[in-house]
């Protein structure tokens, strides 16, 4: 049993309500922050817990604090990312409707670091029906005195707000989210300025992740040493995955960084084993942005030593072997898994959500939809497979936020692992014009039957 | 036609909610809540932000026409045209397809005899194909409204179908229709 940080107390019935949460042991790290510590206290420990960036990108949370410009005489802002978009992920969600006071205290506790009077929570405007669960949450801690003026007798206030946004993955990139809750299209910025120095309304801003934010609790709460000892070298604490697709217990996890992908998967506390006793095809660790890896290369590094749950061992080999933990948005698929179609299906999202500012983004990915669609539906040419790569190249470090690698990688990197069901596409057009082509015959070649674990 | 030839303004209930949102940002910044008011618009004319609608939020706000419009037209949640009582969305993306999203699309299509995209006869559903809403593990989904409606299958959608008939309320993002089907 590993332990859980903040989903303990998930079950408890009527956490949701300020009074349950607080009997809990809620808030305690607002008390003990705000009245035994100094905001340059609260940083140390979130820098000495070793705690990353949830949202995707792993940065250490806070050295991305630390970064904030504390001469500058404009107010700071603290935003909570609840953009949560990125195909595969619905931890954040999760959090935010069943324990939403742990992301109030979170934010409270980490306002108070930065020296912020005013934060704000961007919730992807889809999630609409949590803003009211969160704004019930606000005006719980407000009536009680955590949040407002002179927070419990100190001389720290803090107004608290959710913002929703209306549909637009990018606004998940932390420019974009800006631009966004400024009132316009979420376009991203070019950086630098960086927001830590130029952020919403030209002041300096830190965005953070809804789980990033909410793990700043423990770590007040039992010190940030404390946090670090949990996971492996510098993956360290608990991470929310989201698990997906062919398994027996799809739903969100709360897992000790470090946990064996093997067990993930198979074990009856976590995804319980996949859906009706198939095979293991392939899976895709960290949201649809990160590299799909076959069976053996999810359970196993290239070298051979068990895949575990940690930013580096999911990392290792690159991207030649190797893949990302990214935002734990954690795909399973079966034998009967078309992987075209399943990126097709991909790179239509990513059509969909380029904000359009970037041509290499613009237009490949648009190019990359339009390929994906003729393969899988029997229309592909030989050239085909070698144009999704040029494409995917073209886009891949030339454009202004991360969505051009986000298109990019999944389609490089199915390619890479799954070539063989690309050229089957070409050479079968008649067999993949049923949708269901792999379903009714799962895909065999001799290459995948050696890498499928039973 | 009464509702065409209707003044666009926001009732008085709905204008203060319009006015404690545009405090939630610093002064001058009322910019800021061009989203959150284009949803109440929304909500509240008809589900669908028309150009009169969205001339009057711009206005509220003190902004430029133009800046309602860019805004309306980069995200995916304002309809600028008409849409049905009930607008159902349904999730298609790689782990939603997964698990049969596919499907429940085209038992949608064949139930309302209409193509994705979509309004049937009656005015009664529009039926759109969306990306990813966050709902992955309980594949496959659709929202209707402020409401999720998730593990479907083809009887929990025909039920859900009925239950929006009979209640007849117009989905909006900012309010649940209450429909409550067998939860799985």
């Amino acid at each position: 049993m590993g332990r859980k940080l903040l989903l303990e107390n998930i079950n408890v019935p009527g956490i949701r309500t300020f009074e349950v949460y607080r009997k809990q042991g809620g808030y305690a790290a607002v008390e003990k922050a705000l009245k035994s510590m100094t905001p340059d206290q609260v940083t140390e420990e979130v820098k000495n817990s070793g705690l990353r960036g949830r949202g995707g990108a792993g940065f250490p949370a806070g050295l991305k604090w630390s970064f904030i410009d504390k001469k500058s005489e404009k107010p700071r802002y603290l935003v909570c990312n609840a953009d949560e978009s990125e195909p595969g992920t619905f931890k954040d969600r999760y959090l935010m409707e069943k324990i939403p006071h742990l992301l109030i205290e979170g934010m409270i506790v980490s306002s108070y670091a930065l020296g912020a009077k005013t934060s704000y929570i961007y919730i992807r405007g889809e999630y609409m029906y949590i803003v009211g669960i969160l704004e019930k949450a606000i005006s719980e801690a407000t009536a009680a005195g955590f949040l407002g003026k002179n927070i419990l007798g100190t001389n720290y206030s803090l107004d608290l707000y959710v913002h929703p946004g209306a549909g637009a993955y990018i606004c998940g990139e932390e420019t974009a989210l800006l631009e966004s809750l400024e009132g316009k299209r979420g376009n991203p910025r070019l950086k630098p300025p960086f927001p830590a120095v130029s952020g919403l309304y030209a002041s300096p801003t830190v965005v953070n992740n809804v789980e990033t934010i909410a793990a700043v609790v423990p770590i007040i709460k039992e010190g940030g040493e404390a946090y670090s000892k949990i996971g492996i070298g510098k993956s360290t604490g608990t991470k929310l995955i989201s698990a997906s697709g062919h398994i027996n217990k799809p739903g969100v996890y709360e897992v000790e960084l470090g946990l064996q992908v093997e067990e993930f998967i198979f074990s009856d506390e976590y995804c319980g084993g996949m859906l009706n006793g198939k095979k293991l095809k392939a899976v895709i660790a960290g949201g649809s942005s990160v590299p799909i890896l076959p069976a053996g290369l999810i359970m196993k590094t290239a070298k051979g030593e068990p895949r575990l749950m940690t930013y580096e061992s999911l990392a290792d080999g690159g991207f030649q072997t190797g893949t990302m933990l990214g935002s734990g948005g954690f795909i399973v698929m079966d034998e009967t898994t078309c992987i075209v179609r399943n990126l097709w299906t991909f790179a239509r999202f990513y059509h969909h959500e380029s904000c359009g500012q970037c041509s290499p983004c613009r237009e490949g990915t648009g190019w990359m939809e339009k390929v994906l669609h003729r393969l899988e539906h029997g229309h592909g040419h030989s050239g085909d497979i070698d144009l999704l790569i040029d494409v995917a190249k073209k886009i891949e470090g030339n454009t202004i936020c991360p969505l051009g690698d986000a298109a990019a990688w999944p389609v490089a990197s199915a390619v890479r692992h799954f070539r063989e069901e690309f050229e089957y596409h070409v050479k079968y057009p008649e067999k993949v014009k049923d949708p269901k082509h792999f379903e009714k015959e799962p895909f065999r070649s001799e290459k995948q039957i050696e890498s499928v674990v039973s | 036609m009464s509702e065409m030839k209707a003044e666009v303004k926001f009732s008085q209930d709905t204008l203060a909610v319009v006015h404690k949102i545009m405090q939630r940002y610093p002064e001058g910044r009322q910019k800021s809540a061009l989203l959150p008011v284009l949803h109440l618009a929304q909500a509240e004319f008809n589900g669908w932000l028309s150009v009169p609608v969205m001339d009057y939020v711009a206005s509220i706000l003190n902004i430029k026409p133009i800046e309602a419009y860019e805004v309306a037209t980069f995200y995916s949640m304002y309809n600028l045209e008409p849409v049905g009582t009930c607008l159902i969305e349904v999730c298609r993306t790689g782990p939603c397809m997964l698990n049969g999203a596919d499907d429940i699309l085209e038992h949608l299509e064949k139930k309302l005899n209409i193509k994705v995209g979509k309004t049937t006869s009656d005015g009664m559903f529009t039926l759109k194909a969306v990306e990813c809403l966050g709902s992955c593990g309980s594949a496959p989904m659709l929202q209707c409204g402020a409401d999720y409606f998730e593990n479907l299958t083809f009887e929990k959608t025909d039920q859900l179908l009925d239950k929006l008939r009979e209640s007849n309320k117009r989905s909006a993002y900012t309010r649940s229709n209450q429909v409550d089907i067998q939860k799985v």
